[in-house]
C-alpha cells in the first residue's frame, strides 16, 4: 500500500509557502488581473461579438470618458473609500462590522432630518453644523451598540452589525412615508431643492468635496492606525484579546472607544451622500457600499493608502462595466457578471501569494530518490 | 482526466450559453446604431425631413419590469420610426445618479432626455437647469407646469380611461361566473395589488372598480399595497393574500409578474398592466390596459428636432393612442370585445365620463366638491376644485392623476403612504 502510494503520487500538491517578496506579490496580482481581463474579454466577444480591444477603450470609456464621467468616478471612489476606512479599525481589531451599510444609511437619515426639520428655524450654517454633528453621532450610535453588547456580554458582533442594517433601513423607509412628497408616491424628492439649505457647500466644483474628506480621512486613518496608541492598542486587542488584558490595555474601552470610530465615519459618508450628493435620502442610498467596503478594506490589507487603489479598481470596474452594458444595449446584470469574473480572480490570487503548486516531478527523479 | 472532462463540459456549457444570448444583443445593437439615412424613405409620419436630433433615455429597470419594457418598446418604435439615433440607460436608481445619467446624455449630444419613473424628477430638474439648450422630458410627474422651465416637460395618459375599460372585462368575466353559479352575486368580490397609497395607483383601481360596476353592480374590491413599485415576492403574496380571503378575480399595478403568476397557479383570472402577461398566465389572462408611450415621444422628438417650443405638460388620451387595451385573453368572457368597444366610443365622444359622480359614494354620500393636490407641495394642499359639471376632472389639470377619494365599495386592507 505505502509503496503505492509513492508511485501513485498526485499530478500537483499544495505547500503553504514561507514568505514571499513583495515584488513577486505584486507580480502574480498583475497576473491575475490580465487573466481576468483575458477572460472577460472571451466572454464579452461571444456576447456582443466585438472586439475586446473596443471592449476595454469601452470600460475605460465609463470611468475617464469626459471631464463629468472622470469627477463622478473619483466622486464615487471617494465614498466608497471612506467607509472602507470606516471598517477598517474595527476589523484590525478582529470585530466583524458588517453593518457599514446601516451607519452609512443612519447617518444620510440625520442628515436628511435636519435638512427637513430645521428648514426655517435656523440658517444655513447651523443647519449644516447640526448635520455633521447629527450624522457622525447617529452612525456612532449604531457602532455602539453592538460593541457595548460585545464588550459587556461577548455577543456575536457580526449578526449584531447585520441586524443593526435591517432596522436602518426600515428607519429610513418609516421616515420616507412622513416626509414624502407627493403624499403616497414613497419617494422625498430632493430636499430644499429651491432654497439649497442643507446644502453642503461646493468647492470648486460639485463633487471636490467628498474628494478632499475622502483624502483627508485616509491621512488621518493611516496615522491613527500605524503611528497612535489607539492604532497599537486595536492591533494587539486584534491579534490576542488575552495578550492585551495581561499588558494592562482595557478591551472593552477599546472594542467601544473603536467602533464608535467606525460607526461615526460611516455616519460622516451617510453625511456626504445625503447633504454632498444626492439631496435626499432612500433606502438604497447607500447601494451596498457598507458591504463591498469590507471586501475592499481586506484586499488592501487594511492598509488605508492600499484601499485607495482597491476601492479604485472595484469603482473603475463598476463604472466600466456599467458603460459596457449601456453601449451594447445589455442587460445590467452583464456588468455584475464582469465584475464579478474581475473580483474571482483578485480574491482567488491571494491563494497563490500564500500557497504554492508543486508538481509531480518527473519519473527519473523520483528514481533517483 | 474525469475533472478535467468535466471542467471542459462545463466550459462549454457556458459557452452554449453566451450563444443563446446573442439574438438578443444584436437586435438591440442593430436598432442602436440605425441613423437617419436608413429611414430616409419615411414619408407617411407628418414630418416632411428627416428629423435631426439624438434622443436619450433613462430608465429606473429593464425590460424584467413590465412598467420599463413598456416605456423601451415605445422608445424603440418611436426613434425607430423617426429614423434617429438613441441612447438608452436602463436601471438608474432614483438619486443622484439620474441627474448624473442625465447629464451624460446631455454631454454626448442628446438634444432631449428623457425619464421614465416617478422619483426621477427632481434630478430631471436639476439637470434642466444646467442644461438649458436640451429638453427634459419626464413621464408620471407632477411639477413642470409650476416649475416655469422652457426645457422640462411632464407627460401621462388618461389610463383612467384604459382602466375603466379594463374593469368592464373583469365585470364581464365576474357575470360569467355569477352565471355559471360558480359564485352567488355577493360573492363577486375583485382583489386588487397597489403599489403605494398613492393617487396615481387610487385613481387606477378605482377606475378599474367602477368599470367592472357598470357592468356588475354587485362587484366589490379589495386592495391591498406593496410598498414598491416593482417586488415580485410581495406582489406575489399580495395576490396569494386576496385569493385566500376570496377574492375571485385579480387585478394589479406593480410592475412585476408576481401577480399575474401568482393568479395562473391558482387559476384565479387575472387583468393585468403595463401590457399583456399572458405568456406567464395563459388560463388565466383576461386583458391589459397600458399606456402606449409612442405618441408622446414622437410628439416630443419632433418639437425638440425642429426646435419648437411643446406643451409642459402632456396628457394622451384614448383618443390619441396613447391609452391601449391589449388583445383579449383565453380568460375573457364572451361578449367582452363588444362591451368594451361601446364604451370606448362613449369615452371618446365624451358622453361616458369614468369619474361621473353619480356612480359612486364617498361614506354614503356623493361628492360634490374635492379640492385636489395639482400644485405639488409638502404640506399636501388642495389647490383645485376637480369636481366640474358632475364629475371629477381627472388628468386636465395636470397630467399626472391626482385622483384619491376613497370610495364606497372599496375596502384597503393596508396602506402604504
Amino acid at each position: 500500500m505505502t509503496n503505492q502510494d509513492k508511485v501513485k503520487e498526485p499530478l500537483f500538491h499544495i505547500v503553504k509557502r514561507d514568505a514571499i517578496p513583495a515584488g513577486k506579490a505584486w507580480g502574480i496580482r498583475v497576473l491575475a488581473i490580465l487573466a481576468a481581463l483575458v477572460v472577460c474579454a472571451i466572454v464579452t466577444t461571444v456576447l456582443t461579438k466585438d472586439n475586446p480591444l473596443s471592449v476595454y477603450a469601452t470600460i475605460f470609456k465609463g470611468a475617464f470618458g469626459s471631464a463629468r464621467k472622470t469627477w463622478v468616478t473619483f466622486q464615487d471612489l471617494s465614498i466608497l473609500l471612506i467607509i472602507s476606512l470606516a471598517l477598517t479599525p474595527a476589523f484590525k481589531m478582529k470585530f466583524w462590522n458588517i453593518g457599514g451599510e446601516g451607519q452609512v444609511l443612519i447617518g444620510g437619515l440625520a442628515a436628511a432630518a435636519c435638512m427637513i426639520q430645521l428648514a426655517g428655524k435656523m440658517n444655513n450654517v447651523m443647519i449644516i453644523i447640526c448635520m455633521i454633528v447629527t450624522s457622525i453621532a447617529a452612525g456612532a450610535f449604531w457602532g455602539f451598540v453592538p460593541a457595548f453588547f460585545k464588550a459587556k456580554w461577548n455577543t456575536n458582533e457580526t449578526l449584531a452589525t447585520l441586524m443593526m442594517n435591517y432596522i436602518a433601513t426600515q428607519l429610513v423607509a418609516f421616515y420616507t412615508v412622513r416626509w414624502e412628497v407627493p403624499k403616497g408616491s414613497g419617494k422625498i424628492g430632493i430636499i430644499n431643492q429651491s432654497t439649497e439649505l442643507g446644502w453642503l457647500p461646493q468647492i470648486g466644483n460639485k463633487y471636490l468635496l467628498s474628494i478632499l474628506v475622502a483624502a483627508i480621512v485616509t491621512i488621518g486613518m493611516y496615522i491613527y492606525l500605524n503611528y497612535s496608541k489607539h492604532g497599537y492598542e486595536i492591533a494587539v486587542v486584534g491579534e490576542s484579546e488575552n495578550t492585551a488584558r495581561y499588558v494592562g490595555m482595557k478591551v472593552k474601552k477599546v472594542i467601544i472607544r473603536t467602533m464608535l470610530l467606525s460607526g461615526g465615519l460611516c455616519g460622516l459618508a451617510g453625511l456626504m451622500l445625503v447633504g454632498g450628493i444626492n439631496h435626499t435620502v432612500t433606502t438604497t442610498i447607500a447601494g451596498g457600499q457598507g458591504f463591498t467596503a469590507v471586501m475592499v478594506s481586506w484586499l488592501a490589507k487594511f492598509n488605508p493608502l492600499t484601499m485607495v487603489f482597491t476601492s479604485f479598481l472595484i469603482v473603475f470596474l463598476g463604472r466600466g462595466a456599467g458603460e459596457i452594458s449601456t453601449r451594447f444595449g445589455l442587460n445590467h446584470s452583464f456588468s455584475d457578471i464582469l465584475t464579478g469574473i474581475i473580483l474571482f480572480f483578485i480574491i482567488g490570487c491571494e491563494f497563490f501569494i500564500y500557497y504554492k503548486i508543486n508538481f509531480r516531478k518527473s519519473n527519473k527523479k523520483e528514481e533517483e530518490k | 482526466m474525469k475533472r478535467f472532462a468535466a471542467l471542459l463540459l462545463s466550459l462549454l456549457m457556458v459557452v452554449s450559453l453566451c450563444a443563446c444570448g446573442e439574438t438578443k444583443t444584436e437586435t438591440s445593437q442593430s436598432a442602436e446604431v440605425k441613423t437617419e439615412a436608413s429611414n430616409t424613405e419615411e414619408t407617411k409620419t407628418e414630418v416632411t425631413e428627416p428629423v435631426k436630433i439624438k434622443a436619450g433615455f433613462i430608465f429606473l429597470h429593464d425590460e424584467n419590469s413590465t412598467y420599463d419594457k413598456n416605456f423601451i418598446d415605445a422608445a424603440k418604435e418611436a426613434c425607430d420610426k423617426l429614423g434617429i439615433e438613441y441612447v438608452m440607460k436602463t436601471n438608474i436608481p432614483e438619486g443622484q445618479e439620474c441627474y448624473e445619467a442625465a447629464a451624460e446624455l446631455a454631454d454626448e449630444g442628446c438634444g432631449i432626455v428623457f425619464a421614465d419613473s416617478f422619483g426621477h424628477e427632481d434630478f430631471m430638474i436639476q439637470a434642466a437647469k444646467e442644461y438649458k439648450d436640451v429638453q427634459f422630458c419626464h413621464a408620471t410627474g407632477t411639477k413642470a407646469h409650476t416649475e416655469g422651465l422652457d426645457n422640462y416637460h411632464n407627460a401621462f395618459a388618461s389610463i383612467y380611461e384604459g382602466r375603466y375599460l379594463a374593469g368592464i372585462a373583469a365585470g364581464m368575466k365576474l357575470n360569467e361566473m355569477i352565471e355559471n353559479g360558480k359564485i352567488t352575486a355577493e360573492e363577486a368580490k375583485i382583489g386588487y395589488i397597489g403599489a403605494y397609497t398613492y393617487a396615481e395607483v387610487i385613481s387606477g383601481y378605482t377606475s378599474f372598480f367602477l368599470g367592472a360596476r357598470s357592468v356588475c353592480p354587485s362587484a366589490t374590491m379589495e386592495v391591498t399595497f406593496t410598498g414598491s413599485w416593482y417586488d415580485e415576492t410581495a406582489e406575489k403574496e399580495g395576490a396569494n393574500t386576496l385569493i385566500a380571503d376570496n377574492c375571485v378575480l385579480i387585478s394589479q399595478h406593480a410592475d412585476s409578474m408576481g401577480a399575474p403568476t401568482a393568479c395562473e397557479t391558482a387559476g384565479v383570472p387575472n387583468v393585468s398592466y403595463n401590457g399583456s402577461t399572458a405568456s406567464v398566465a395563459p388560463n388565466t389572462f383576461i386583458v391589459s390596459s397600458r399606456i402606449n408611450w409612442a405618441p408622446y415621444f414622437e410628439y416630443a422628438i419632433t418639437k425638440a428636432a425642429a426646435g419648437e417650443t411643446f406643451e409642459a405638460d402632456w396628457t394622451g388620451t384614448i383618443a390619441t393612442e396613447s391609452v391601449l387595451l391589449t388583445e383579449l385573453g383565453g380568460a375573457a368572457a364572451p361578449g367582452t370585445q363588444e362591451a368594451i368597444d361601446a364604451a370606448k366610443a362613449k369615452l371618446v365622444d365624451g358622453s361616458l365620463k369614468v369619474f361621473d359622480t353619480a356612480t359612486f359614494t364617498v361614506n354614503g354620500e356623493a361628492v360634490t366638491s374635492c379640492m385636489a393636490d395639482v400644485d405639488t407641495d409638502a404640506a399636501y394642499e388642495g389647490d383645485h376644485e376637480v369636481i366640474v359639471d358632475g364629475a371629477f376632472e381627472e388628468s386636465t389639470f395636470r397630467s399626472a392623476p391626482y385622483f384619491n377619494l376613497n370610495i364606497d365599495g372599496i375596502t384597503l386592507l393596508n396602506s402604504a403612504f
